[in-house]
């Protein structure tokens, strides 16, 4: 069996299997625990409309503080639509996904692609100096954020290497490509990548918490 | 055919072959291996110095495509080849002797020759049940392949399944076949794969061989790297079309007619070694993926057992998907149990209230 075989074939199904696994371990665990009680009478009605506001009241900072963090949160959203981009609109990765839904749809051409990825790269290594340089941030920092980073930046740059040809066999950087992706998977439900998950439900019950309280999200 | 006392140039003179066109020969050769054209002329003498070589091919587990498309070759010609070049002592599929004569032949060529012949093999060699299921005149090709090679001077393994194990070595591997280097470890082999190899591959090595004495270059899976440095995909015309994202989605699409890339309808160029995209098949007249299909991986090992030849490579290999069930019902067992603990203790702190 070569690297690639072992890529492709079991070690994509232990790692599936790891995440599946993971995830619905996170979720039901989250989900069934004992809710807290709110005593307190609701200041107004339809807090679901607070929730709802929660989700995108905070997709962009709070006007007086846009010089301080605005750069920040552009950082943050090229490293997601990037990620969003290169996962689902690269031919390789759709067909990958097509042979899981059953169908295709429209991708974009492999310079587009290597385009946004190399640009995604460059903003998660900004993201990484940022960490490391702002003291403040450097301090609430641990082992989750830094490694939520190794294995978000990993495939990405393993991708581009596979693209451009720089491993002396092709199909051993395709197999390195994909095993970064394992990687990823099987951390993803067990670090913070699980707020991809998380974040519109946290979002939305803050929002509706505070709505409930007569507050804004 | 047993004229070994000749030089190669000797016999070419006698053949009435100019000095021009075996350097036209030689050149093409050269060029087709990657040799800097500054060598031509020393390989030309080489050759012109070089004598008959005795080939011995042995077939062992095998459909005879190999044969068919080395008989196609067109640079040299196979009569060239096989009259000009080489003394091919035994070939069971081209000679006219058969039966007791046959191996006759084979016995006197390795006696004549013991240490310095050359064996070409295609086919896989069984192993299971001591290699009884692949005979020819009383004797297992595991057998047979043992004696022969213990005289050789070097092993060229033809085609897939000689050199990996090829259909026969496929899931389930009824024969237990695999290739010659799984048999043979003490003498030094070359593998041209291949289902079937290029037919000007094959002329090239054992030119190459005649000229240089020894095989070639070769690359981890001993393949010779001239031929097999590059992927398919590193040299389909179709390349472009790959990364401008036009992808053929069936094979009678409008992208499929348009000459579009195969990789979405299960094309393995992108991992596959060979020739076929500068080289082709039939005198450079086509090669699969020019015939409209993708590029099946045949010069890969185990290239039967990747899966769907229609599924693209970048699809992966599930197995079954009672694994992820599996996975889910555990997820959600662990995820109850931990909530349970964890209610347990919220019970305990806050002392039940």
């Amino acid at each position: 069996m070569t690297l690639l075989d072992f890529a492709r074939g079991p070690a994509m199904q232990i790692a599936i299997f790891i995440f599946v696994l993971g995830i619905f371990w996170r979720l039901v665990g989250v989900w069934a625990l004992r809710q807290k009680k709110d005593l307190s009478e609701p200041r107004q009605k339809g807090a679901w409309i607070g929730g709802i506001k929660g989700l995108y009241a905070h997709a962009w900072p709070y006007k007086p503080f846009v010089p301080y963090v605005g750069a920040q949160y552009i950082v943050g959203y090229v490293i997601h639509l990037g990620l969003f981009i290169v996962l689902f609109f690269g031919t390789p990765h759709m067909l990958f996904f097509a042979d899981i839904v059953g169908f295709t749809w429209w991708t974009l051409p492999g310079g587009v692609i290597t385009f946004v990825a190399l640009v995604t790269t460059v903003a998660l290594f900004i993201a990484l100096t940022k960490r490391l340089v702002n003291p403040v941030q450097r301090l609430i920092s641990n082992f989750d954020d830094y490694a939520t980073w190794f294995v978000t930046t990993l495939p990405f740059v393993t991708g581009l290497a596979t693209t451009a040809n720089l491993w002396p066999h092709y199909e051993t950087g395709l197999a390195i490509h994909l095993l970064s992706v394992w990687l990823l998977l099987i951390y993803f439900p067990f670090g913070k990548l699980m707020h991809s998950f998380w974040f519109v439900v946290s979002r939305y019950t803050t929002g509706s918490r505070f709505a409930r309280r007569g507050g804004m999200a | 055919m047993k004229e070994h006392s000749l030089t190669l140039g000797e016999e070419l003179r006698r053949q009435g072959i100019s000095r021009r066109s075996f350097l036209k020969f030689c050149a093409g050769v050269a060029s087709s291996m990657a040799i800097p054209a500054t060598m031509v002329p020393a390989m030309a003498a080489s050759l012109a110095q070089a004598r008959r070589q005795s080939v011995i091919w042995m077939s062992y587990q095998e459909c005879t495509a190999c044969i068919e498309s080395l008989t196609r070759a067109f640079s040299p010609t196979v009569e060239n080849l096989i009259f000009n070049f080489i003394s091919l002592d035994f070939q069971h599929a081209l000679q006219a002797a058969a039966g007791d004569q046959a191996v006759e032949a084979l016995r006197n060529a390795m006696d004549e020759n013991w240490g310095k012949y050359l064996v070409l093999v295609d086919g896989s060699i069984p192993l299971k049940d001591d290699g009884i299921y692949s005979t020819s005149h009383g004797q297992t090709h595991l057998e047979s392949l043992r004696e022969v090679a213990e005289g050789a001077a070097a092993i060229v393994s033809i085609g897939t399944c000689a050199a990996y194990g090829g259909v026969g070595a496929a899931r389930p591997n009824p024969t237990g076949a695999v290739g010659v280097e799984d048999i043979i470890t003490d003498k030094p082999i070359l593998n041209v794969p291949g289902c079937p190899p290029i037919p000007e591959v094959m002329t090239g090595v054992l030119t190459s061989f005649l000229a240089f004495g020894e095989l070639p270059a070769v690359d981890r899976l001993k393949r010779p790297s001239a031929f097999f440095s590059d992927t398919i995909h590193d040299r389909c015309y179709r390349r472009p079309f790959y990364d401008q994202g036009k992808f053929a989605k069936s094979f009678d699409d409008e992208g499929a007619r348009k000459g579009w890339c195969l990789f979405e309808v299960g094309c393995k160029g992108p991992i596959t070694h060979n020739a076929c995209a500068t080289m082709k098949f039939n005198q450079g007249v086509s090669w699969p993926i020019q015939s409209g299909h993708g590029c099946l991986g045949c010069s890969e090992p185990n290239f039967w057992d990747k899966d769907s030849f229609y599924k693209p490579l970048s699809a992966g290999q599930w197995g079954s998907a009672e694994g992820i069930a599996i996975a889910a019902a555990a997820g959600v067992a662990l995820g109850a149990a931990s909530a349970v603990m964890s209610r347990k203790n919220q019970d305990k702190i806050s002392g039940g209230k």
